[in-house]
This record gives C-alpha cells, structure tokens and sequence, in this order.
C-alpha cells in the first residue's frame, strides 16, 4: 500500500501543447492516502482513463511526477510500481482454469505455492468463485470472467494499490450492486488503496471514501461524497453530481446580494466579500441545489413569488418545476409537503446559496 | 423455442444442393463411374468391380509417392506454421506506412501464378545464371537440382515456404491483430513474461486461424503439381514425384482411365482423413475438461 502524489502532472497526446484545450490531463498536484478508496468520476472523455493510465504506469505523462510513497516513479512500469488494474472488459487467459488464472500474477512473481493457494481460495470465496476453481476460465459467463479479472487485481496481497477501470460495465445491475458491496466490504477488511474510475455517480459515491470529479482534463474536486454534494467547488460538480443536479442561475451583484432578474437573493456573507464587489469582471451564477430550496407562500419574510409548472411523484419524494420570471428551478420537497397552486413562493437559505465566478465557487 | 415445422424452408437450400450437385457430386460419381469399368473405347465398356482399386493398393511406385508426399506435407506444415507466425509477431502493429509496406511485401509471393513459381525457382537454382546456383558454386558447394534428388527434393521444399509462408504470416497477422489491447496491459500488470503472453494469450487467440492455416497449407501441398512439373518434372528419377503428378502421368499420359479414377477415389479419401484428423486435434487441444 502506497500513498500517491502527483506532483506537477499534466499530459498532453499533443507533441507541443500551446492552450488549455491541448491538454488530455490539466496540471494536477495532490496527494492521495494510502489505504483510502479512491473514485474518478466524470463523462467520456474527461480525461479519469489518462490519469488512471498515468497512475498504473501504462502511459508516462508529458509533465510532472507521480510518487508513490515519496518515490519518484513517473517512469517505471507497472510491474515495477506493483500495481494491480482491473479493466472494463474482461480479460481472462482462455486455457487455464480460474484456479490458474489467480494464481497467475503469483506464480510469476516465483510465489512459493502454498502462498499461492492461500491467497486465491481467500480471493476466490470473496469472490463467490470457489466453486468454479476447476472449471475451463473460457467457459463462464461474463460475469464470472470479470469476478475473475477482479480476483487477478485482489490476489496480491503487497499490491500498492488496485486500480479499476470501469469494471462494472458488462455486469447486469442487481449482481452490480453485489459486487460493488463485495468490493467495499474487502477494502475495509485488507485497507487496500483503491481507485475506481466511473461514469456512474451512484456507483462513485457508494464505493468510494473521496471522489475526484473530472471535468474537460481537469480534476475540479476531490472530496467525500457529502462534500461533493453539500459544496460543489464548480458548477460541473453541482450538475453532474445529483439528479437532478443544481440550479443554477445568471446573476449579478448588488451590495450584499446577488440579482437574478433583478430579484435580489441574500449570499453569504463570505461570499461578498471574495468576489471583491461588482467591479470584478468575469460571468457570475447563483447555484442552488433542488433538495435545499424551501417551498412556501408569498407572504412569508424572503421569499420570492413562483409559478408552479408542474410536480413529478417519484414515490420517494416529489419533484417539483418552478418559474421564477424566465428562470426554471427544481425542487425537491417531501412527500407530504402540499404545493401551494396559486401564490407559492420560495426561500433560498443563504447557507446553501452558492455563487460562482466563471464555474468556479466564490467561497 | 418451440421449432417451427415448414416445408418451404428446402425451397431455400435447393439452390445450394444443385450448384454443389454440378460442381462436386457429379463429377465425383463420373470417376467413381470410372473406377469400376474397364473402359475400351466409346460404349466398349466392362464391369471389373474393386480390381482397380486393388491394382492401386498393390501399387510400389505409388507407395513411394505417397510416403513422398506425406513427408513433404508434414515438412511443410513443420516449417511454415511456426515460420509464419514468428513473421506475424514480428510484424509493426497500427496504421502505419510500415505496415502496409509489410502487407503488400508479404503478399508478393502470393499473387505469382504457380507455373511462373516453378520458372523463377527453376533459374533461380541453375547453376550457371541462377543467382542462388552460381552463389552455391561460387562457395564450392555441390549443389545440382536436376541430378541430385536430395537437391531437388529441398529446392521444392524451400520453393514451398518462399511461396505460402506469407498466407499463414498473414492469416496469424489478423490473429494477432484482433486481440484487444487490454489483454495485453492485463499481461504486464499481471507480470507475465514474454513467453506467458504468447503461451497464453496470443497462441490461444490464434486457435482459429491456425486451424485454417494448417489445413489450407496440408490440402494445399498434399495436391501440389504445377510448381515441381515446372521444376524438376518428377525427377531426377521419381525423387520429387508427388502424388498428383504420377496421378497425372496414369490419366493423361498412360491412358489408365480406370486405375487413375481408383486412385482420385483414394487419394481425395486420404486428404479428408488427414483434414478430419488436424482439424479435430487442433480444435480439442487445450480444451481438456468438457462441461
């Protein structure tokens, strides 16, 4: 087990990048623990499979460092880092059988054999898989061939850490879920540092102790999964993490407020202050997000008459479409709130009222 | 499923079972017609039942030639399957001009008529203008085709390998080619050596072109006539006669119509017998254990 830093790390696929749009991973410097789970979220194309490739050493970066434990290891091979990855598809030697196939990343380390079969019967009841040890890899379902995968990543004890690329993929989504618990439930057990690259928020947030939010070559958060959703340091965590995800609204300012169409809405007091007045240029939004507005009637101190366009019962909650002049908000009330008809109105509880500079938080 | 009963369905195949009746099975019936007659001349015919067949099976010079043949195919097959894919791996990967420099350099030897083989090889090897003949002689090395069958016998052999090792390199290229990246990443993370990787993942991949490499390459060579009668004619003596060359010989030029349908009859049964045998032990090994 390892703790990472990345140390000035950048890459470009561009042989001399000039402009941000250049780079597939923008520069980067932090520092992961050891023994944590780790997620990489962020759409197609993000840059989360460059900077896993970078991490397990398939891919060396164009700038900057990757230390493991305080040693430089930007360009040694993933053999030399003791990595274990486990990939989107499956990958299993079609002649051996699954016995063989966890055992593999042991037997070519010269592992004296009884270590050898401790560790995959251990890895292989984890995995469900004990009753298919002496069965033809080639012949199991995808879902046991990336059970199998998962295990070749798991079967080595003194890994510096274990990295997933999306493993889930081709799994169907009640044995998903399994997994994913599998996985969580072994990474208390051994403190093994994770990375899990996702596209999935759902999947991200339940696997993973901090999330690292990615966004066009850029990490624009790491942090837990309550972070992430109570503070999005930018706009694309507010939108991407959530659903829906946060509103958010052109504004700008005025004294100690913010004004959306000229409706002024308290911030907080930080706020204000960093953003230095509205003499300081640059594209201002008010973000909030569906779960902290407060529905009520006109009337009461600080609310700013809607239009209720309409309510989506999602059996859990009720989902709520307002109007506030030509901006549509999201709303999400208990289900036993009642939607006023005719004169609702919403607060915006200055704690959850997020103002943003150019996608990025005033804080 | 419940499987749907419906005579129309042989509307569909009747095509196929007449273009294969016409090209195959018809042909086929005129020389089994053939093997069983003693034929004279037009409508002098006599029903002589298995004796050619038994005149074939007693056949020494066709034992030779078969013994012959055997060999060379095996030699073949020894040489060029594992000369082709050593070729393959060592081919560049990707979209580049390397590549297609390679595919186009590879294919060369296969897109030269058969006959044309025999001649180039057949100056090739001439001592006196041939450049591989006159470099021989040049060293003092003894090297005659057309008097010393040994020569001759490795001259066709090595013509062989010249001419389709570049089929087999080719179908292991897209073997190759067709094996995701990932497999490969996997390989190294999981700390395989070079032979690892190729013992367990790319010689498994390649399971199926191998199959169709082999047994277009023992077909292929086990019917071999144009390039050693371009060559060697059969000779010196019958050291490079092959099957299908004294098959020839028996048809055309001795006129033994029915003793030359015997033999097609066993020599088309031979081949089926060996394809049969390859193709399952090559599609059965490593399977082990049946679920």
């Amino acid at each position: 087990m390892a703790t990472i830093h990345f140390d000035n790390l950048g890459h470009s696929y561009h042989p001399h990048p000039s402009k941000p749009a250049d780079y597939a991973l923008r520069r980067l410097s932090q520092e992961w623990e050891d023994g944590k789970a780790y997620a990489l979220l962020g759409p197609s194309g993000c840059g989360k499979s460059t900077l896993l490739n970078i991490i397990s050493g398939l891919l060396v970066p164009s700038e900057g460092r990757v230390l493991f434990d305080g040693l430089d290891v930007t360009r040694c091979t993933p053999e030399e880092r003791n990595i274990a990855q486990v990939f989107q598809f499956p990958v299993i030697y079609d002649t051996m059988t699954v016995y063989e196939n966890l055992a593999f990343p042991l037997r070519n380390r010269k592992v004296p054999e009884a270590d050898v079969d401790r560790r995959v019967r251990q890895v292989a009841d984890a995995l469900d898989l004990t009753a298919d040890l002496k069965k033809r890899a080639k012949r199991l379902t995808p879902d046991a061939k990336q059970k199998i995968s998962m295990g070749r990543g798991l079967v080595r004890s003194d890994v510096a850490a274990i990295l997933f690329d999306e493993p889930l993929t081709v799994i169907d989504p009640h044995t998903k879920w399994i997994l994913r618990r599998k996985l969580r439930q072994i990474h208390e057990e051994y403190r093994l540092t994770m990375i899990y690259v996702t596209h999935d928020q759902v999947e991200a947030l339940t696997f993973a102790d901090k999330v690292a939010v990615m966004h066009e070559g850029a990490m624009v958060q790491l942090g837990t999964p309550q972070e992430l959703f109570e503070n999005p340091l930018h706009t694309f965590v507010g939108y991407f993490i959530g659903s829906p995800g946060i509103n958010l609204m052109p504004c700008t300012l005025g004294g100690d407020h913010a004004l959306v169409e000229g409706i002024a809405i308290p911030l907080p007091d930080r706020a204000i202050a960093q953003a230095g007045g509205p003499q300081i240029g640059g594209k201002f939004e008010l973000g909030i997000r569906p779960e902290f507005i407060e529905l009520t009637r006109t009337g009461t101190a600080g609310a700013v008459p809607v239009q209720v366009v309409g309510v989506d019962d999602l059996g859990t909650s009720k989902l709520a479409t307002l109007r506030m002049g030509s901006q549509t908000l999201k709303a999400r009330l208990s289900e036993d709130q009642e939607i006023p008809a005719l004169d609702a109105a919403i607060r915006f509880p200055s704690r959850w009222t997020k103002l943003y500079r150019d996608s990025h938080l005033v804080s | 499923m419940d499987k749907v009963q419906d005579n129309r369905a042989w509307f569909l195949i009747i095509p196929v079972f007449v273009i294969v009746a016409f090209s195959a099975i018809l042909p086929l019936m005129t020389v089994v017609n053939y093997s069983v007659q003693e034929i004279f001349g037009p409508g002098q015919t006599f029903f002589v039942g298995t004796e050619w067949f038994q005149a074939v099976l007693a056949d020494e010079r066709l034992h030779d030639a078969l013994v012959r043949q055997i060999v060379y195919s095996l030699a073949v097959l020894a040489i060029e399957i594992p000369l082709g894919i050593v070729i393959a791996l060592g081919m560049p990967g990707g979209r580049s001009a390397r590549t297609s420099l390679t595919l186009v350099l590879l294919a060369l030897p296969l897109l030269i008529p058969f006959n044309v083989v025999g001649t180039i090889w057949q100056i090739f090897g001439r001592g006196d203008i041939g450049l591989a003949g006159a470099t021989f002689r040049a060293l003092g090395i003894n090297y005659n085709y057309t008097s010393n069958s040994i020569d001759a016998w490795v001259t066709v052999l090595v013509m062989d390998v010249w001419h389709w090792t570049s089929l087999v390199a080719l179908l292991c290229y897209a073997g190759l080619q067709s094996i995701p990246p990932a497999f490969y990443q996997a390989a190294k993370i999981d700390g395989a050596s070079k032979w690892a990787v190729f013992r367990y993942i790319q010689l498994p991949k390649m399971r199926g072109v191998l199959v169709i490499a082999v047994l277009l390459r023992f077909m292929d060579s086990f019917m071999i006539y144009t390039e050693p009668f371009v060559l060697t004619g059969g000779g010196p003596g019958n050291s490079t006669t092959f099957l299908s060359q004294y098959l020839t010989q028996m048809a055309v030029g001795q006129f033994d119509i029915g003793k030359a349908a015997a033999f097609s009859i066993i020599y088309f049964l031979i081949v089926l017998l060996f394809s049969f045998v390859f193709y399952t032990v090559i599609t059965h090994t490593g399977e082990g254990d049946k679920q």
